[in-house]
């Protein structure tokens, strides 16, 4: 292969409950993750020289948490574009080691939207905000469901698409995270009704949240964290586990516009700047790490991803394509069992990069035979209105 | 309806714009006298939505308001069925939408007048502004034509 090898993911870790009960916060959620992605690289507190913070502790994170990790990072980075954040940083953080600045870089995120009981999906979203833009769109009672209903609805009016396709997205996830023993605590924790492998049926015939999504096509609400430590390829050379390589990054934003098309997310900007980038094609790819905060955003990303071409994500997901145990037929999707059945604190972008890593070590509960290649693709803000995008390219030596 | 919950103490209101808010508050000014208002470049004619100082397509421009006809269509829509907002829980099922104005701003708005959200709400359907007042701004929902 031709790409360069300038940074790697060389230690992961997610925090394993997703109901901490009130007893630890954000920050120590971060900590703890830290610690455990630098032991599981073989690192150290003192290796780090750069941090990376979507700002979920606070205001003046970049200040803050240095301080809190004890560290005297010289690099700072504090982009925070909700769930995709953690695509950005890791974008970021190979542009900064690949330039010399940095060595050792570091990305956290804790959250305790469960225990808070934070609303996210169906909460008190509205009123006057100090954006212009909120000004004029909190008087409608828009929940963040009904932002994703609405792209969904159109999907389905230009392309034909169906409930039954849109279900193909949270069956493959139950799939994967029946296998996955912290997504089935997960779901305990967080007193899911019935936890078991679901059908087609099952999806459509459960209770309408915003027409046209059902309730098992929205992600939970849990607590958790994690974090990753991306190195140079001098460093990486020396850690405890192989180094998982990031190949190709691209970023983008989206937004409302008179005349555009809301069938297309920022990804259709961002994916073929990371493709390109890492000189690959998406039918190369075995893993599939995709923000699922719904399953219109899978599809409409797949699509955007180049999986498939517009308006054909429908049929394409259709069959169990996107099962682990399915290779060959096209990615694997969301194999730890992503924010619709295993972890969704709020920005579960940092997630992505952290099973990405698993399935390219070989670590995966639903791993796929001789994976070699794969995209975390984030998406934070509403997908229906303002969004970004963050494509990462992911590959083992 | 909601003027009426108003005056009521404790019964919860429509969330409202900040009067105050410097890009768009000579928008929701506008509103009192029910008339849409957009923007758009004297030089470039770029469409600017929502209110701006600047206009998005050239850098010498200057912004002039225009008044919208009010006549739309449903680009997209979705009915709430749950909603945690002290207000809007009282209101489910209701329609949300994304709505083209024919001048060509999309607004988010409300489809009302409507008995059944749930089926008589359509993409592509023809919609009109309908103002919903209030002490300070009306806010414009739309209804079906």
């Amino acid at each position: 292969m031709s790409q360069k090898r300038e940074a790697a993911i060389v230690g992961i870790h997610e925090y394993p409950s997703r109901d901490v009960e009130g007893e630890f916060s954000p920050l120590q959620i971060k900590a703890d993750s830290a610690a455990k992605a630098l032991a599981d690289a073989g690192l150290n507190w003192s290796d780090v020289d750069a941090i990376y913070d979507a700002g979920e502790g606070g205001g003046m994170t970049g200040l803050t948490i240095a301080e809190y990790f004890g560290l005297n990072p010289t690099v700072i980075n504090t982009t925070g574009v909700g769930g995709s954040s953690y695509e950005f940083h890791a974008a970021q953080a190979k542009r900064d080691i690949a330039s010399g600045k940095a060595n050792v870089a570091l990305l956290t995120y804790g959250s305790t939207a469960h225990s808070n009981a934070f609303a996210i999906g169906v909460g008190a979203r509205g009123g006057a905000g100090a954006h212009p833009a909120d000004n004029m769109d909190g008087f409608a009672g828009m929940t963040l469901v009904s932002n994703y209903a609405m792209v969904a609805h159109r999907h389905m009016h230009q392309y034909g698409t169906t409930p039954e396709q849109l279900a193909e997205i949270s069956i493959a996830t139950r799939l994967h995270a029946m296998r996955n023993p912290d997504a089935v605590k997960a779901m305990e924790d967080l007193e899911f009704l019935d936890i078991r492998e679901t059908t087609i049926d099952d999806v459509v015939n459960s209770r309408m949240i915003a027409d046209p999504l059902h309730l098992l096509e929205c992600c939970m609400i849990s607590d958790g964290g994690g974090a990753v430590v991306i190195a140079s390829p001098e460093v990486a050379r020396n850690c405890k586990k192989p180094p998982v390589w990031i190949l190709g990054t691209g970023e983008a934003t989206k937004y409302p516009q008179g005349g555009a098309d809301i069938t297309v997310s920022a990804g259709a900007q961002s994916a073929p700047i990371a493709f390109g980038e890492a000189g690959i094609t998406p039918a190369e790819i075995d893993i599939a790490m995709i923000y699922d905060s719904f399953s219109i955003t899978v599809l409409t990303l797949l699509e955007d991803l180049g999986f498939c071409k517009k308006g054909e994500g429908g049929d394409w997901v259709s069959g169990g394509r996107l099962r682990f145990d399915r290779p060959g037929d096209g990615p694997a999707l969301n194999t730890d069992g992503g924010g619709l059945s295993s972890n969704h604190p709020g920005m579960r972008g940092i997630f992505l990069l952290i099973e990405a890593a698993r399935q390219l070590r070989g670590e995966s509960t639903s791993q796929v035979d001789g994976a070699s290649l794969a995209v975390a693709h984030g998406n934070g803000g509403m997908l229906g209105s303002r969004h970004a995008a963050g494509t990462v390219i992911l590959g083992r030596d | 309806m909601a003027d009426d919950k108003n005056k009521e103490k404790k019964v919860p209101t429509r969330p409202l714009p900040k009067t105050n808010e410097l890009d768009t508050q000579a928008f929701w000014q506008a509103t009192k006298d029910k008339a849409f208002r957009y923007q758009q470049c004297d030089t470039c004619d770029t469409v600017v939505f929502y209110p701006r100082r600047h206009c998005t397509g050239c850098t010498s421009g200057t912004l002039n308001w225009k008044t919208a006809s009010g006549k739309g269509t449903v680009y997209t829509y979705s009915i709430v069925r749950q909603s945690y907002h002290p207000f809007f829980r009282n209101l489910v099922p209701y329609a949300v939408a994304w709505v083209d104005l024919e001048e060509g701003p999309r607004v988010l708005s409300n489809i009302v007048g409507v008995d059944d959200p749930i089926s008589e709400v359509k993409i592509g359907q023809s919609v009109e502004l309908e103002w919903e007042e209030h002490e300070e701004v009306s806010i414009p929902l739309f209804r079906p034509v």
